[in-house]
């Protein structure tokens, strides 16, 4: 009998993921027929720091996607029964990384090392030792004299590599779009960021050639307590980042997209309504409130264990219950927004001359106010996305954060927090996991920054 | 003015009762003091007898809402409701999980929470209104620029690598301070000192952004021009007129936080193991002690709402054209 190799799955937050992307294809294919937005998102690519921040998210959004592409694997067939599939989930990301998934250490080891980072005792020898790791510079054998050539070497091919395919993509960028090299480059000067796109992408490439030349012999960013490759749970952070920074904004947006318009145009006791609604829930303190829900989110999770088939389903219902917690409760700003914005529209000539004209009242709201609201929409996306992200770690230390099973820039963090207190110091997760989200942040900063300079009315003049 | 407190005063009261009924549709509708009692039992002991127990030990065991075995006005009082959320109204917040009464635990626990925040509130309004001001002085130089890319970067830092970082720098290598603890009086002083460090650097990055736009939106309105054309110095110009005139859109924004000192930081508390409310609450959150969360929860709202009236005031003092009315 034959089945696939693999049983592919849906995660829901995969399937709300997906739909998302659709999402913003279409609307980038929308814009792209409006002049004003045309010209606005004219304004971000022409900006360098921005299009460099772009380069950087995309290649963090590639790893997120890669990752959101779940499987079961198939377990060895046995005559006459129905294919099995085995219990954990993988994705797609997981199994490129193979490599590091399964080539696990025993313990902590440092960045590169050959040796475990803690003295054991050995069977053959009296004195306790730094025992040899299993991965970990095996290829060097007994010659660990060669450790340090060796390293230097893996980052000089790496460099190389990563330099040659850059090269690669902009020979095929000249055959196949007739690029010019020379004024391609040029960073300063010219009417696009082309630059500062293939520098970025120059930076990535390089940091890629070297990761994978020394990923192959050794563990990048060393190993935590159980003996997992850092670098690899940072890969795997990264999704829990962007989702956390993304469908939070996006659940809450039609809420308060409908309510803000809602209040600021309808006016009257849904007005009063809507506002009392609103503050009220943004008087509660934000991480109180988040910890109040969580902790009763984690009571229903904990009381019907019913509901989900595997730990996956499981952890991934609790990463969307926080998603959905965290956007209830910041819709409140958004929402308080768009009600002013729409007080003013509503006064405009447009407006009136619509209302004059005998158009309804939702006609209105959907066709003159609701476009006109987009930016603010938009500009509170993206700021907000980098908040969250930082939002994530600080809520996982508080211990109202993502399930303990999720690998999170958070999770991450906790863990490796315990072990601060060891002398020497075990600091190789916190870093990677800071820099990461470093990266992530920053670039999702700069390039909200330029969105904001873009679209937002005021700061065009 | 007085009749203006009182009538913002009963303004709360709706938006303090709905805060009151949402902290009960959470902590009692959502779960059933059954399931929480459940879920606190854990797995292997649980028997209705221990639930039983349990409830009766913290109160849960009256009906939710409505008494009916009651008679009278004890068909309202004696239930979960009445005791656990209205009761909150008059400062009486129950006892915690391990027995003490949290309205006392919070007045002994402000104090300390108080000697961190507050410093840090202060000297960090300070340093970052200068570094704007700073900013905004050579605005469109180099200096501007750097320092606006400096902000960006400190604010996409995560704040726990700030009192990580601090705190392994500061008492690990240099042995500078203590890197945890606390004590009452003078001696407090150096357990203070790096907190208070950590939580302005950490917050400068946000702040000195966002008082840069303020002053730089002031800085093209006409009364500017005016007082450069009567030969004023850039000096004069931005301390006595530019920073006056930003203080409407500063305060709305620093004000409310002030009453919100008292509830501590979370995050630092925790780290520094300082007694105060923050670390309260992290405990709470962490033993899934339901009642002092709650309690929490109701605090903090009745604290941000006095900001907002505090704001409304603070406005009648930097603006004499402003009227409360």
């Amino acid at each position: 009998m034959m089945g696939l190799a693999v049983q592919p799955m849906l995660l829901w937050s995969d399937v709300l993921l997906f739909v998302m992307i659709a999402v913003i294809v279409a609307l980038l294919i929308w814009a792209r027929r409006q002049d004003a937005l045309r010209s606005a998102w004219g304004r971000v690519a022409k900006n360098r720091v921005a299009m460099a921040a772009a380069t950087v998210l995309a290649v963090f959004v590639l790893i997120g996607l890669l990752d959101s592409l779940h499987y079961r694997a198939r377990l060895d067939d046995r005559a006459g029964t129905a294919a099995q599939y085995a219990v954990e989930v993988h994705s797609a990301l997981d199994a490129l990384l193979s490599q590091l998934r399964l080539r696990g250490e025993k313990t902590y080891s440092a960045p590169l090392a050959t040796h475990l980072f803690s003295r054991e005792a050995l069977e053959n020898s009296e004195q306790r030792e730094f025992p040899r790791l299993k991965h970990g510079g095996a290829h060097l054998g007994t010659d660990l004299a060669a450790h340090e050539n060796d390293i230097a070497l893996r980052l000089l091919l790496g460099a190389a590599g990563g330099l040659a395919l850059w090269l690669l993509l902009l020979a095929a960028l000249h055959r196949r779009y007739g690029v010019v090299f020379k004024p391609a480059l040029k960073v300063g000067a010219g009417e696009t960021a082309s630059g500062a796109v293939l520098y970025t992408l120059l930076a990535i490439f390089t940091l890629f050639g070297i990761a994978v030349a020394l990923g192959g012999g050794y563990h990048v960013f060393g190993t935590d307590k159980v003996g997992q490759d850092v670098l690899y749970l940072s890969l795997k952070s990264i999704r829990t980042g962007l989702l956390i920074g993304t469908l939070t904004t996006l659940i809450m947006l039609p809420l308060a997209v409908l309510l803000g318009i809602l209040a600021g145009y309808v006016g009257g006791w849904v007005d009063d309504i809507i506002q009392y609604l609103y503050t009220t829930l943004s008087s509660i303190p934000g991480v109180l409130l988040i910890a109040a829900a969580v902790l009763m989110m984690q009571v229903v999770i904990d009381t019907h264990p019913e509901w989900f088939a595997t730990t996956a389903e499981r952890a991934d219902a609790r990463l969307l219950a926080l998603c959905l917690i965290l956007g209830m409760t910041s819709w409140t700003g958004v929402a308080r927004l768009l009600r002013g914005e729409t007080l003013k529209l509503r006064e405009l000539e447009f407006v009136q001359a619509a209302q004059s004209f005998g158009v309804g009242r939702f006609a209105i709201m959907r066709r003159h106010i609701l476009p006109n609201l987009m930016h603010i929409v938009l500009i509170a996306l993206v700021m907000d996305f980098s908040g969250l992200v930082l939002a994530e770690a600080v809520l996982s230390y508080v211990g109202v954060g993502v399930d303990p099973t999720t690998i999170s820039f958070g999770t991450m963090i906790n863990t490796a927090r315990m072990e601060l207190a060891r002398e020497p110091m075990v600091w190789w997760s916190l870093v990677a996991a800071f820099g990461f989200m470093f990266a992530l942040v920053l670039a999702a900063n700069l390039f909200a920054d330029a969105v904001r300079d873009a679209f937002d009315p005021r700061s065009s003049a | 003015m007085l009749a203006y407190t009182i009538r913002r005063l009963l303004y709360a009261l709706p938006i303090l009762i709905g805060v009151n009924l949402i902290t009960f549709g959470l902590f009692f509708v959502v779960n059933t003091p059954d399931d929480m009692a459940r879920m606190q039992l854990g797995a292997k002991r649980v028997t209705p007898d221990a639930i039983q127990k349990w409830k009766a030990e913290r109160g849960y065991d009256r009906p939710l809402m409505w008494n009916s075995a009651a008679t009278g006005s004890a068909a309202l009082t004696d239930t979960i409701f009445f005791s656990k959320s209205v009761r909150m109204f008059v400062g009486d917040f129950g006892r915690a999980d391990d027995g003490r009464d949290i309205s006392r635990e919070i007045s002994t626990r402000m104090g300390p929470s108080l000697a961190i925040a507050l410093p840090t509130f202060v000297l960090g309004l300070f340093v970052a209104v200068s570094f704007a001001l700073l900013l905004v002085f050579f605005r469109a130089t180099r200096l501007d620029f750097y320092g606006v890319v400096l902000c960006v970067a400190m604010m996409s830092i995560s704040g726990l690598f700030y009192i990580i970082g601090g705190q392994w720098l500061v008492s690990k290598i240099l042995h500078l301070v203590p890197i945890s603890g606390y004590s009452g009086g003078l001696d407090a002083g150096k357990f203070l000192v790096l907190p208070v460090i950590i939580g302005v650097v950490g917050g400068i990055g946000a702040s000195a952004r966002w008082y840069r736009t303020v002053f730089l939106e002031e800085i093209t309105r006409d009364y500017v021009r005016t007082a450069r054309a009567k030969g004023l110095p850039e000096r004069v110009v931005l301390f006595r007129h530019v920073l006056r005139n930003a203080l409407i859109p500063i305060l709305t924004g620093v004000v409310v936080v002030i009453p919100t000192l008292f509830m501590g930081s979370l995050l630092t508390e925790s780290f520094f193991g300082i007694p105060g409310l923050g670390s309260y609450t992290i405990d709470a959150i962490n033993a899934q002690d339901f009642a002092v969360v709650r309690s929490m929860v109701f605090i903090g709202s009745v604290l941000y709402i006095l900001g907002l009236l505090l704001t409304d005031f603070s406005y009648t003092l930097a603006d004499p054209r402003v009227r409360l009315q």
